[in-house]
């Protein structure tokens, strides 16, 4: 795996001077590869992991299970596409296994939720089926454990 | 009323607790202690060699192994030896399972010496040979290494401790505290001075497997006609992560082995029967393992050097082990007080280098078997210390 990437995907924020000792790499080709990771897509954004737990009137979120039937020249990249267009879609996924799409959305009640899924999402050309799943709490979000205390607890007891 | 100082032996009663426990106590008591003074993995063992250590107890194989340890496992520990550091041990007669790396050291030294004879001991090094050396009844000889040598063994500083009591070397490489390691010449070079002096030598190779010279390990009984006068001690704490499992090895000549084997058969038994089956599956299917491990660390290694280079701590690259051994005299402190100022102000808890032997004395140890995140934060605390210190005092 790409060393750098898995560095700067983590939680912790590296600058570049830490970064290019921790892979033994001068710091300039560091910073030359991040611009260029971020030039070609390959990084895409950086953001605060928020744990929602802790917000109050954070909403509701939902993973909402789609299947689909696919178009003849686009298969499921179409549909797929227009469901990312929606504001209160917050990841779409492509499947395999039981249903096609995983579609996790967010809303400020769950009244908006289901308003959003039964109006906007059945409605839509193609949509065989949806199965709408809340989400009651989160323990690990992006790698990290949601409930810990910053760093894990010391278990190795001084000899 | 019991006069316990008239039961209790006196070589014992002078030999002093280890000088690391202090620190971890101290640290113990402190809330949001960020610890670099651990000198364990932070890995938990493979999860598939934890998993042959658990089916070897549903099947019940909770009796005693032969003394020796399971032939299996002898015969593993001698196919990895050769496949990792090409030296051929014979299963049956030359390979002693032990409780540990420790239990071999203290069974070669009693087996080894009598009273008067000299035992050759680099320092810094891990704190056990000095006490153990003395219980066996012999006399300490202390080596310091330097950091212009890199804190390695010279073939000088052994010539200037030699007397004609001279018997054991001990040889703790790649060194705990200092992380130096002896590259295949640096050994070919001692090996001469004890061909010399018929020296015995007890090599602790116990961090073989974590050197980061991209040249591997040079096991010291590799070295033209050294397998015949060494033990070779080594284990699996180390290298995949098996530390509370208590299981390590003694490799060498026939005729030391058999003696160690009778105290290890009286004092011991035999090592802990489900250790060994879960490192018969580490010597099988552990090689990945221990590559994983060793980039993990390296990565760490690389950020803790620089830093404390960028810092104004110079530190020596050190190439083995899990610790960096970062010089702390541009502080006019000494180590203990380095290290108790520390934890105070800004609760980071290293050990004092002359915990590791009087020459440590200006060295502090820092082991990075921690994840980066928790090196990262360890690191910002050190380095406004020690802005707070040159502010206290600007002219040092």
């Amino acid at each position: 795996m790409n060393r750098l990437l898995a560095l700067l995907s983590e939680s912790t924020n590296f600058s570049t001077a830490q970064l290019a000792m921790i892979l033994g790499e001068p710091e300039d080709y560091i910073k030359a590869q991040i611009r260029e990771y971020e030039k070609s897509g390959i990084i895409v954004g950086y953001k605060a992991l928020v744990n929602w737990e802790k917000v109050q009137d954070a909403g509701v979120t939902a993973l909402i299970e789609l299947k689909v039937t696919p178009k003849r020249e686009t298969g499921f990249d179409e549909i797929a596409q227009r469901i990312t267009e929606f504001e209160q879609v917050e990841s779409v996924y492509l499947m395999a296994g039981a249903y096609d799409l995983a579609v996790y959305v967010r809303g400020e009640t769950i009244q908006d939720v289901a308003t959003f899924v039964s109006r906007k999402l059945s409605a839509m050309e193609g949509i065989i089926s949806t199965a709408t799943h809340f989400l009651l709490k989160r323990y690990k979000e992006g790698g990290i454990l949601l409930d810990s205390q910053g760093d894990k607890q010391e278990e190795r007891e001084g000899i | 009323m019991v006069d316990y100082s008239k039961i209790l032996n006196k070589k014992i009663k002078e030999v002093k607790p280890s000088g690391i426990r202090k620190f971890f106590d101290i640290a113990n008591e402190m809330e949001d202690v960020i610890s670099l003074s651990i000198g364990e993995p932070d890995f938990q063992t493979p999860w598939h060699i934890r998993q042959a250590g658990i089916d070897s107890l549903e099947k019940g194989k909770t009796w005693y192994t032969p003394n020796r340890g399971f032939i299996k496992l002898r015969e593993e520990i001698s196919n990895y030896f050769l496949r990792r550091f090409n030296v051929e041990y014979d299963p049956k007669n030359e390979i002693l399972v032990t409780v540990g790396g420790s239990e071999a050291i203290d069974a070669v030294l009693r087996c080894v010496v009598e009273e008067g004879d000299e035992v050759l001991i680099p320092q810094p090094s891990f704190v056990c040979y000095e006490p153990l050396a003395l219980m066996a009844d012999a006399t300490p000889v202390i080596i310091e290494t330097k950091m212009e040598n890199n804190f390695k063994l010279t073939p000088q500083d052994i010539e200037e401790k030699i007397t004609d009591r001279t018997k054991v070397l001990i040889l703790p490489f790649p060194n705990n505290p200092t992380g130096a390691i002896m590259e295949k010449s640096d050994l070919e070079a001692i090996a001469e001075v004890v061909e010399k002096h018929n020296l015995f030598v007890l090599s602790d190779e116990i961090y073989g497997e974590l050197t980061y010279n991209g040249k591997g390990h040079a096991a010291f009984s590799s070295i033209k006609n050294m397998k015949e006068r060494t033990i070779v001690v080594s284990g699996f704490s180390k290298t995949y992560a098996m530390t509370g499992w208590r299981l390590g090895y003694a490799l060498g000549p026939k005729p030391v082995i058999d003696q160690i084997t009778k105290l290890h058969q009286f004092g011991i038994m035999s090592a802990p029967t489900t250790a060994q089956y879960a490192a018969i599956e580490a010597l099988k299917n552990g090689d990945s393992d221990i590559e994983n491990m060793r980039s993990q660390y390296n990565m760490r290694r690389r950020l803790l050097v620089g830093s404390f280079n960028k810092m104004g701590l110079s530190c020596f690259e050190p190439l083995g082990a899990f610790y960096v051994f970062p010089c702390i005299k541009s502080t006019g402190l000494s180590s203990e007080d380095f290290c108790t100022r520390l934890l105070k102000a800004k609760h980071v808890a290293v050990v004092p280098g002359n915990a590791f032997g009087e020459s440590g004395e200006g060295y502090v140890r820092v082991s990075y078997s921690y994840s980066l995140a928790h090196l990262k934060e360890a690191l910002k605390r050190i380095e406004e210390f020690l802005k707070e210190l040159k502010e206290e005092n600007p002219q040092s």
